[in-house]
């Protein structure tokens, strides 16, 4: 560099994702130490993560989004000027004028001004409450609006962004349209079955898609706010705010008018260097630049790696940036989309192997060359396999590549370990990180946690769809090198749940303490354990305590101790602090009698009642000092605990059945009540749920369910590994045409085996899915007793149908426990001021002091999911 | 903190400006289970026993969900240090400082408590 002075200055224009990474760049190469770096950012904020912009209505607070970290800024020097962008540029004299009138001269100028979104020229497009999506202002001004005037909203644009756009809108609870002028979703990224599995999935959550039309004018009422948009075809939307996202333009004006070359359709022109074509003195990187290869890169990876190129030019490095993938693997509106390498197939003699699944939407195509080389595809609805199919791209995988699109349990289907992939395979695509670094850094540079290697490689970093990948690399690294994989539950004990377990049964060690002193850790031996163990052995004691001599009531003795919350107060702790009541409803059967107590308990106390997806109902607000009166009414009603609190088994919903349904062909609700009663109160390593029903039309949605059952004419089906949720799975079938005996029997087994073999907080579906051998093994185990123990398992589950109390009865005759059931220990008969309420919709809900300074990581959020 | 042997006719007292305020028996605090205490003031306490007998007395007020429910949380030790999990969103706050452990921008605030 043609550094004049003593101390020449960098100055950088533009403080978002990349210029941050580029000062980052310049820090590691040592050129803050030697420069005078000086930044001028025109938001109000310091660089933050905009890919994550959306994330705000999960819960993340803008600080939370920042990158920002302002130690790092300061122990550089480096000189960072928030709210003031940079206004001219005199090339000639190498100064920089910044709008609060300061001037810099620089030697060397970076420009990474990023994009604004494009909005098309349509009649009233500056009108109230048009919005643009892609700065946090415009976020905090698009929810202040829906909030206050909105109820209807409606986005332009289908792309990538229109589709995060939408997602914001439709976080806000506001009713979305999408309006999109090509004739399918995305049709940057994926192609006409990509297309019409995501429109499918997308519109079943609600959400209005116009595909194949233009917006012509956006409508204002009297107020000059809009009300509506005219599309193309004639039709006129009425909504109450518009979201342009059309697509992106550099930001280059500053460039133009200081007489840099841009390109024909924008973009700062720049070599392979990342230096303007028109000045060796300016560099252009980011979403403003024209790269060399005649692209402007609208992605952050590419973006990253011009700001490495730029650093090691300025530093004299050898570095190039002649052109990026376009790889994108998304989470829109929960949908995965991913796309990688050739999806659209231009590669001249090349094939597809698709699979399809639209009602399911699920989409998957692969293109390969002739010489069976994958050259890229398209993930829509599962992405699984976008970390390892990416990484082989370029290459001929192991296996055939049917095998790789057909989903895991659809015979054919094969999973391809990261541990094939070759070294120089690109594991992380933002960062550009090899597999070789990754080995590397658990090898030479001693890392061996995937939070250690993801600071020492930079992996993972940004949008985390490689983090997966990155774990298997790591565990399967450290394992190579004969380092032991710590599987353990938790800092406090080095075996897994299932090894816990089998001490548990085999030594009848019947309390926590006794297991953590002998079996711990070394060093957490004597003490307190944490608040991972204590619940997940609790569950062990409580499942195993007729048999290992424990007291099967959860709340005796140190068993206390040892439940979460929820467990620890029978009743499960809403956002205020007040609890919510669930008496058990077997099979959803009530009687009128039954339910005019509940009404009565509900309308004495003040609760919120409401109906739940169960089959029961649920009454909310319940203060910690009620629960005992509302049991005290309800058992005397007849009714015992839902435990809708509990790791255990909630509901087994039913069908009406042959009784009164004229396809029904056997009794579903008698079979749905007797399940229920024999499981009822079973602790188990995650919630339990099931349903019977009546013949296969299926109302109960048995499918669904930890254990289904569905009636044939010749008796039952049991479905095994269903799940809702977060990951819907439909179960799989374990036998058919069973006998009422034969059907408890199977359930019985299949049930103590996986409360034997599973990890806490694993539901059926996860465990059947790690399991090694899958159904076929547990069909082996609990159908053809493969390894001798089914009748063990018969009597533990005897054992514990023999055993069953109701706790909550337990409870209220124990005046030693009812004392727990107080707000204050020192004034029992205050309630706790916090707890409040406010009415709604003739009923009442929470009424909460907003004190927010953030969440905790929207991922951990999921109760029963989270893993430390 | 101090060390509270094992006595049933102890209290529990809680250390305000004004002097100690005794709150409950002993016998009341369950090892590894807290209870809440209402001070003269209106603020609440979360008082925590833990297995060799030591008490911890923080603000019961969870400052990320507001609810006052710290006390219901799961106690435990992490590197040698006591802590209580918020049963709202999990996280987790030393006892003996009220620095929460997840992050390191919060701390709730402590009590001086002593069994006598
Ligand atoms: C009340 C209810 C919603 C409603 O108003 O209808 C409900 C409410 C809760 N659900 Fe649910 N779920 C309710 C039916 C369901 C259903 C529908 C069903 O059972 O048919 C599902 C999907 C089916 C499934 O479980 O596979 C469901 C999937 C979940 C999940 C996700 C589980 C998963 O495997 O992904 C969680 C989180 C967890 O358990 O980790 C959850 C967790 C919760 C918790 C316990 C969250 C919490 O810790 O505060 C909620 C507490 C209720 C309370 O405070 O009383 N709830 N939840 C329903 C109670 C049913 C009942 O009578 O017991
Ligand atoms: C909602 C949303 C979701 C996205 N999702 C993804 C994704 O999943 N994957 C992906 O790869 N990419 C995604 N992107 C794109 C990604 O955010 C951009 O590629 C990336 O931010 C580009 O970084 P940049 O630094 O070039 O530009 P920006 O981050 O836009 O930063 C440019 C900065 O320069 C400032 N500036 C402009 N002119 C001046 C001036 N004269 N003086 C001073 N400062 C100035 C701007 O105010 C801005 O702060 C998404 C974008 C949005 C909006
Ligand atoms: S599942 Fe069959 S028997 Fe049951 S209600 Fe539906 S149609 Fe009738
Ligand atoms: S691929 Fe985005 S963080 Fe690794």
């Amino acid at each position: 560099m043609t550094a004049t002075g003593a101390n020449p200055t960098i100055v950088l224009v533009g403080h978002g994702m990349v210029g941050q990474r580029f000062l980052e760049a310049l820090a590691e190469r040592g050129l803050t130490a030697t420069h005078r770096v000086v930044v001028l950012c025109e938001e109000p904020r310091p660089a933050y993560d905009r890919v994550a912009l959306t994330s705000y209505f999960s819960g993340r607070t803008p600080e939370d989004l920042s990158m920002t970290d302002m130690a790092f800024i300061e122990s550089h020097g480096i000189e960072l000027y928030i709210g003031d962008p940079a206004e001219t540029v005199d090339r000639e004299a190498r100064k920089v004028t910044a709008r609060s009138g300061q001037v810099f001269d620089y030697d060397v100028l970076v420009l990474a001004t990023g994009s604004y979104p494009f909005v098309p020229p349509v009649p009233n497009k500056d009108a109230e409450g048009c919005f643009v999506y892609r700065t946090i202002e415009d976020l905090l001004a698009i929810e202040e609006y829906a909030k206050s005037r909105a109820r209807v909203g409606a986005v332009v644009g289908g792309g990538l962004l229109g589709l995060e756009a939408a997602g914001a809108l439709k976080g806000l609870g506001i009713e979305s349209h999408i309006v999109e002028f090509a004739p399918r979703l995305m049709p940057v990224q994926v192609d006409e079955g990509g297309g019409a599995a995501l429109l499918r999935t997308i519109e079943e959550m609600g959400l209005s898609v116009h595909t194949g039309v233009g917006t012509q004018e956006i409508v204002v009422g009297e107020d000059g706010a809009v009300t509506g948009m005219k599309l193309s075809d004639g039709s006129e939307l009425a909504t109450d705010m518009v979201v342009f996202s059309a697509g992106v333009r550099p930001r280059d004006q500053l460039a133009r008018d200081c007489g840099l070359t841009v390109g024909e359709r924008g973009g700062i022109t720049v070599d392979e260097q990342c230096r303007t074509v028109s000045d060796p003195h300016v560099f252009a990187i980011g979403e403003c630049a024209l790269a060399s290869d005649g692209r402007v890169y609208g992605l952050v990876a590419p973006g990253y790696e011009q700001a490495e190129t730029a650093a090691a030019t300025i530093a004299e490095d050898e570095a190039e940036f002649t052109g990026a993938d376009l790889s994108t693997k998304l989470k829109l509106l929960g949908v995965d989309v991913a796309s990688f390498g050739d999806a659209h197939g231009t590669t001249e003699d090349c094939l597809d192997v698709v699979y399809s699944d639209s009602r399911s939407g699920l989409y998957k195509k692969l293109v390969i060359g002739r010489d069976g080389t994958l050259l890229g595809g398209i993930l829509v609805g599962d992405a699984e396999a976008y970390g390892t199919l990416k990484a082989f791209t370029g290459s001929v995988p192991p296996v055939s590549p049917e095998s790789l699109v057909l989903p895991a349990g659809a015979g054919e289907s094969a999973q391809l370990g990261p541990t094939a992939l070759p070294d120089d395979a690109i594991i992380c695509s933002c960062n550009n990180v090899r597999k070789g670094t990754i080995r590397e850094a658990v090898t030479e540079h001693k890392c061996t946690t995937v939070p250690e290697v993801k600071k020492c490689t930079k992996a993972g970093t940004t949008c985390g769809s490689c983090v997966k990948v990155l774990g298997q690399l790591v565990n399967a690294e450290l394992e190579a090198g004969g380092v032991v994989v710590d599987k353990g539950l938790c800092g406090c004990f080095s075996q897994t749940r299932e090894e816990l377990y089998e001490i548990v049964l085999a030594l009848r060690v019947n309390t926590y303490q006794d297991l953590l002193d002998r079996y711990g850790r070394e060093e957490a031996r004597g003490g307190d354990g944490c608040e991972i163990c204590k619940p997940a052995v609790g569950s062990i004691i409580a499942s195993l305590a007729p048999t290992i001599g424990a007291d099967v009531y959860v709340l005796d003795g140190e068993q206390a101790a040892l439940q979460d919350t929820n467990d620890h107060f029978l009743a499960n702790l809403q956002k205020n602090g007040s609890y919510s009541v669930v008496p058990r409803i077997p099979g959803g059967e009530i009687t009128p009698e039954g339910l005019i107590v509940i009404g009565e308990i509900a309308r004495d106390f003040g609760l919120y009642t409401k109906i739940t997806g169960g089959q029961r109902i649920d009454m909310f607000g319940a203060r910690v000092e009620q629960l005992p009166l509302i049991w005290t009414r309800l058992v005397d009603a007849g009714f015992e605990s839902g435990h809708a609190y509990g790791k255990s088994l909630r509901t087994v919903k039913s069908c009406v059945g042959q009784t009164w349904c004229r396809y029904g062909v056997q009794d579903s609700v008698r079979m749905a009540i007797d399940l229920e009663l024999r499981y009822r109160g079973l602790r188990s390593p995650h919630k339990l749920k099931s349903a019977v029903s009546g013949c296969a039309r299926e109302c109960a949605e048995a499918q669904s369910k930890d254990f289904g059952v569905i009636a044939t004419t010749n008796g039952w089906n049991l479905y095994v590994g269903g799940n809702g949720g977060a990951t819907p799975r439909h179960a799989d079938l374990l036998a058919q045409d069973l006998s009422d005996a034969e059907l408890i029997r199977l359930i019985d087994r299949f049930l103590m085996f996986y409360i034997r073999t599973a990890d806490r907080l694993e539901r059926t579906s996860t465990w059947l899915e790690r399991l090694p051998g899958g159904l076929d093994h547990v069909r082996d185990v609990v159908v053809e007793d493969s390894l001798g123990i089914c009748e063990e398992l018969e009597s533990l589950m005897a054992a514990h149908v023999s055993h069953y109390r109701d706790e909550w009865a337990d409870t209220i005759n124990d005046p030693e426990k009812l004392a727990r059931f107080v707000s204050f220990v020192n004034a029992p008969d205050t309630p706790d001021p916090v707890v409040g309420f406010v009415p709604e919709r003739d009923q009442i809900k929470p009424d909460l002091p907003l004190l927010s300074i953030g969440l905790r990581p929207a991922e951990d959020v999921l109760e029963g999911t989270a893993q430390r | 903190m101090t060390l509270a042997p094992e006595t049933t006719d102890l209290k529990v007292q809680l250390r305000l400006t004004d002097g100690w305020l005794t709150v409950c028996d002993l016998s009341a605090l369950l090892p590894g289970r807290g209870v809440a205490a209402l001070l003269p003031d209106g603020e609440q306490v979360a008082l925590f026993r833990d297995r060799a007998g030591t008490l911890y007395a923080i603000d019961n007020r969870d400052p990320f969900g507001g609810a006052a429910v710290l006390s219901r949380g799961l106690t435990g030790s992490h590197q040698g240090r006591p802590f209580v999990a918020s049963p709202l969103l999990k996280q987790r706050f030393d006892l003996e400082t009220g620095q929460c452990l997840d992050d390191e921008t919060v701390r709730v605030r402590t009590y001086e408590v002593r069994a006598s």
